[in-house]
């Protein structure tokens, strides 16, 4: 018996891999149902869908981002602190002082890179028309996943706690002043007023819940740090995998239906 | 060079017609035309794709080795920023003979005295770890964890510890002070408390 077939015969492997290897089309198949994370791909693929020129790959390529920038962003937080005394130095710190410092400079392009490559995924989405029924839910999906990418960006922006940080996120989050209802300059906050009271004004608003408080403070870079490595991200998992599956469930990757 | 062959035929429909009744030879001209013939197909497209593929994977792998080590390697901390292993204590002549000094506890140093000898002993108890108190009415070191007591000198005499408090060494530097280098430590029951380095005679 070879070592090989040892492996293969022995309890921990086949506890682990249910099905012989995926060289015939039965078991290319239980293999993609029976695995957690291959089964939200759908099982067999048109050959013209997953033609490059066909979808740019552009929504692979946004996914492998996001995977790229969850591993490097899980290993900058074992140095970033998000206090006002160390956020700088720490990013400093990550260039100068740590051994391969380029992994923040990848972070930080793998986001850029990752908001071009959604867009692209969505343009392509429009012009092959698979937004069209019965994909339209899969379309919402996919426009909150790219306002979520935005907001990664948004937030992550802020936490080198630079001057360009904190202005850039000083003159974004004004916008939320403008919040119809909801802030505090915006159009019908006026109307929600108790008696001549307001209840929305710069201590109650959107912006103020965003900030943390009234200015870009260090409330602010705690409330944001949260929002890019713990809120948004899981969020953007949960939807991903939503994302993925009603592909397989709306008729397998675009092509004519 | 297929070009040439087309233009000896240079009307596209008739030529296989014209061309071939009159000479039969000419026709090994035609296999050079490569429309056909992919990279693989041929002995040097063969090669060329084989090397294109090592060079493609080894560099694929190497760069994943590269990164799995580097990643290793950055959650290794460069700068630290915990106290430095030495420490300066003082002018000889500042200690009095029989005292234990607690100025330096929170360094893992009791610095004592005693019969003309000073010496440094590490605070940790022998025991668990827990830090044992200095108590000059009784004139021991006794641990608040599990009730160990040790003498001035560091030997144990009461309580579960195994072995004696550790000492760290102690040298007298340029300036006259005494450093203590915690990087180095001595134990009584391995003999090496008669090594010069772990006490400084006044």
């Amino acid at each position: 018996m070879s070592v090989g077939d040892w492996i293969k015969t022995s309890q921990v492997w086949k506890s682990i891999f249910r099905h012989p290897a995926p060289r015939d089309r039965r078991n290319r198949v239980v293999v993609m149902l029976t695995n957690v994370f291959l089964h939200l791909h759908p099982v067999s693929v048109r050959k013209s869908g997953i033609a490059l020129s066909y979808t740019w790959c552009m929504g692979g390529l946004t996914f492998f981002l996001f995977l790229v920038e969850t591993v490097t962003g899980v290993l900058l937080m074992f140095y970033y602190r998000p206090t006002l005394e160390h956020a700088y130095n720490d990013i400093l710190a990550l260039r100068d002082v740590v051994t391969l410092g380029i992994l923040r400079e990848i972070h930080r392009w793998g986001a850029h890179a990752m908001v071009i490559s959604i867009w692209l995924h969505m343009y392509r989405v429009f012009l092959t028309g698979s937004y069209k029924p019965p994909r339209e839910f899969n379309w919402g999906v996919g426009v909150i996943l790219l306002v979520l990418t935005l907001l990664l960006s948004f937030t992550g922006y802020l936490l080198p706690w630079d001057q360009l940080a904190i202005w850039a996120i000083t003159v974004g989050s004004n916008m939320a002043r403008a919040t119809p209802f909801l802030g505090h300059e915006g159009p019908g906050a006026a109307l929600l007023n108790v008696g001549g009271v307001p209840l929305i004004h710069s201590g109650s608003d959107a912006r103020f819940l965003l900030l943390g408080g009234k200015f870009v403070s260090g409330e602010t870079l705690l409330r944001f740090y949260v929002l890019h490595c713990v809120a948004i991200p899981l969020a953007v998992a949960v939807l991903i995998a939503i994302h993925f599956w009603r592909v397989r469930k709306d008729g397998g990757i675009s092509g004519a239906l | 060079m297929s070009d040439a062959a087309n233009a000896a035929t240079p009307a596209p429909t008739p030529a296989p017609a014209a061309a071939a009744p009159p000479t039969g030879p000419p026709k090994p001209a035609m296999p050079a035309k490569p429309q056909a013939a992919k990279a693989g197909d041929t002995r040097r497209g063969f090669f060329g794709s084989i090397t294109a593929a090592a060079i493609g994977w080894w560099s694929f792998w190497a760069s994943m080795a590269a990164m799995t080590l580097g990643t290793t390697r950055f959650l290794f901390y460069n700068v630290l920023a915990e106290p430095p292993n030495k420490v300066k204590i003082g002018d000889p002549r500042s200690y009095e003979d029989g005292k234990v000094t607690e100025v330096f506890k929170d360094r893992q140093i009791w610095v004592v005295r005693n019969q003309g000898k000073i010496y440094a002993l590490n605070t940790m108890c022998t025991h668990l770890g827990c830090t044992p108190n200095w108590l000059e009415a009784d004139k021991k070191f006794k641990c608040p964890c599990h009730g160990s007591g040790f003498y001035i000198t560091g030997i144990n005499f009461e309580g579960p510890a195994p072995r004696p408090l550790e000492r760290w060494a102690i040298e007298l530097s340029e300036d006259g002070q005494l450093v203590v280098d915690k990087s180095r430590k001595f134990q009584y029951e391995m003999g090496q408390w008669e090594s010069k380095d772990c006490y400084f005679e006044v």
